[in-house]
This record gives structure tokens, C-alpha cells and sequence, in this order.
């Protein structure tokens, strides 16, 4: 299947989801109005990722902030991978927050008490 | 460039008409007075939302400021623009042809900063249900600490279904963990079925 690419913007993530990898990576910003358009598209390449999965998938994390309208839509991917988990791969989820950052830390523990995945909460200087 | 122009045109036919012209001076003053870094006052689209966010960004780069503050700052800004953005519910086009209903439409916005703290403040046109409903719902977070704000933003999240813009309920949450304040809020009535919304956020 073909990777999705779409580079960051003044409002949307870059994002980078790598079949062979097993990787699906969020970077940078995600305050867009209608976050629901944005996010479609990775849901539907997460669903068609399931069927035929690698043995290890790790999602990495790496926002500065988001928007609550975009939260709804990072935790209906997080759903979706969470349904996929143990069946057929292992995900892993590395959360990234910036140092001193409590507010993206605590948002990376909100969606740990909600989703049944592994989070692994990383500090880092930049992001 | 014309929905940029829409406001300010607005704005100086209230200026020609209800005001001398050295008022002007005066709405300066009072800006002035009032540490305010930007205001708007107008229809709050899609574009001007970008923009406002641009400006305001530059902005607090070259503020001498704490940068988990400025961070804080700008999060509050976004949601409070989006709440203003979502709550025009048609379309943008068929507000400008309607004068009566672009001033229903309308927003103020603006934020300021003084005494180490920054304030962003909303007004908007709200029906008296929805006003109820609001009220309902800010007087629940102002009870919360900042514990049982976390929980309940967590059960929002995890089950609170979404609203048909995709706001989810969750801003005015949001809004309140990333102040660390109390929502100060007011409801104006100006007719009998509709009210002025007056929001004002602490943020330090």
C-alpha cells in the first residue's frame, strides 16, 4: 500500500504514515476549523494499514498543540488502533512533549486513562 | 482582502454617522488605556481567523514573555476564535448580502496584556436557550478544580459525542485547564429573545 505524506502547515500536522516501516508519525501543529476533513483520510489509511499490518507498529506523536476540535479526532485514531492491537500487531504509542511543557504532557496522560495502548511519554527540548 | 474590509467599513459608518470625528482619538485612548495588543470587531471568518492567529503569533514571538505563557496564550486564542467561527452557522457569503443579520453575526474580540497576565476577551450574539445551556455549562467548570476539570474533560472526550461542527463540547474545558482561572462571563439581554455574550479569559 502507498504511504501517506502531507506536509505541515500554518494549522495542520506534518504527517507521515509508512506501511513498510509500521510508523505513523504526527509532527508539528493541529488547530485546523474542520478538523474532521483533515483527519479523514487518515483514518481511511489506517483502515486499509489493519488489514494487513507489520508485527510492530509505532506511532509516534511529536505536536506542539492542537485544538479540542482536532482531540475528538486524534482519539478516534487512537480508537482505531487500539482495535487493531494484539490481533494483528503490537502498537506502541511515543508521545512527545516539549520540556516544561505540562500541557501537552497532561494531554498525552488524558488519551492514556482513555485508549488501552502503551504510551511512552518522551521529553525532548524541541520539537 | 474584501471580508477584511467588510468590518472596518462597518466600523467607520458607525464612526461617520453616531460619533464626531475626534472620537476616533478617543477609541485610541481607550485601547491604549486598556494594554490592548489587537481587537476586532466584525463577522470572524475562516480567513480573518488565520490571520488574526498570524498577527498575534508574531506578536507574542517578540513579547519578552515566559514561553509555556505565550504557548498557553495562543492555545486559548485559537479556541476562542474557533468558538466565535463556529458559532457563525451559515454561510458566509449570504451574511454579506444581509446587513441585518451580519450585525447578528457579528463579534468583538480582543486581547490584552497588563500586570504580567494576558486577557482575551469575546462578546457574541447568543438566543436565550443557548445562553441557558452555555450558562449551565461555565457554571460546572468555574465549580471544578483543576483535578476534577482534567476528569471531566477526559469523560467529555472519551464519551461526549460531537457536535455537527466538530467542536465536540470540549473548548470551554479546555479553555479553563490552559488559564488556570475561573471563566468570567456576563449575558447582556438586548431584546427579549436574544443576549450578548461577554467572555472574559484570565491567562497567567
Amino acid at each position: 500500500m502507498e504511504n501517506l505524506l502531507i506536509e505541515g502547515s500554518a494549522k495542520t500536522p506534518t504527517v507521515n504514515f509508512n506501511s513498510e516501516a509500521g510508523v505513523i508519525e504526527l509532527k508539528g501543529r493541529s488547530i485546523p476549523e474542520n478538523s474532521v476533513e483533515f483527519y479523514q483520510p487518515l483514518n481511511e489509511w489506517i483502515e486499509l494499514y489493519a488489514k494487513s499490518p507489520k508485527l510492530e507498529t509505532v506511532v509516534e506523536i511529536k505536536l506542539e498543540y492542537f485544538n479540542t476540535s482536532s482531540s475528538k479526532c486524534i482519539l478516534d485514531l487512537f480508537k482505531k488502533l487500539e482495535s487493531m492491537n494484539n490481533s494483528s500487531t503490537q502498537v506502541k504509542v511515543n508521545w512527545y512533549f516539549e520540556e516544561d511543557d505540562e500541557d501537552m504532557e497532561e494531554a498525552g496522560e488524558d488519551y492514556q486513562a482513555i485508549i488501552g495502548l502503551p504510551f511512552n511519554m518522551i521529553e525532548v527540548d524541541e520539537i | 482582502m474584501l471580508r477584511y474590509l467588510i468590518p472596518i467599513v462597518y466600523i467607520c459608518e458607525y464612526l461617520l454617522s453616531d460619533m464626531s470625528i475626534s472620537n476616533v482619538y478617543q477609541l485610541f485612548k481607550t485601547l491604549e488605556k486598556d494594554s490592548i495588543l489587537l481587537s476586532f470587531k466584525g463577522l470572524v471568518t475562516a480567513e480573518l481567523l488565520s490571520s488574526i492567529l498570524h498577527i498575534m503569533e508574531s506578536k507574542l514571538t517578540h513579547l519578552q514573555e515566559d514561553s509555556k505563557l505565550k504557548k498557553k496564550v495562543f492555545n486559548v486564542l485559537v479556541e476562542c476564535l474557533q468558538n466565535l467561527y463556529h458559532h457563525i452557522d451559515v454561510h458566509e457569503d449570504d451574511i454579506k448580502e444581509d446587513i441585518e443579520l451580519l450585525d447578528k453575526k457579528s463579534a468583538v474580540f480582543m486581547i490584552a496584556r497588563f500586570g504580567g497576565s494576558f486577557y482575551v476577551r469575546t462578546g457574541n450574539y447568543v438566543e436565550n436557550k443557548d445562553a441557558t445551556k452555555l450558562m449551565r455549562r461555565l457554571d460546572k467548570i468555574n465549580s471544578l478544580d483543576k483535578e476534577e476539570l482534567r476528569l471531566y474533560y477526559q469523560e467529555i472526550l472519551g464519551n461526549g459525542g460531537r457536535s455537527g461542527k466538530g467542536t465536540a463540547g470540549l473548548g470551554m474545558i479546555d479553555i479553563a485547564r490552559k488559564s488556570g482561572n475561573k471563566l468570567e462571563y456576563e449575558f447582556v439581554q438586548v431584546t427579549e429573545d436574544i443576549k450578548f455574550f461577554c467572555l472574559n479569559v484570565k491567562i497567567d
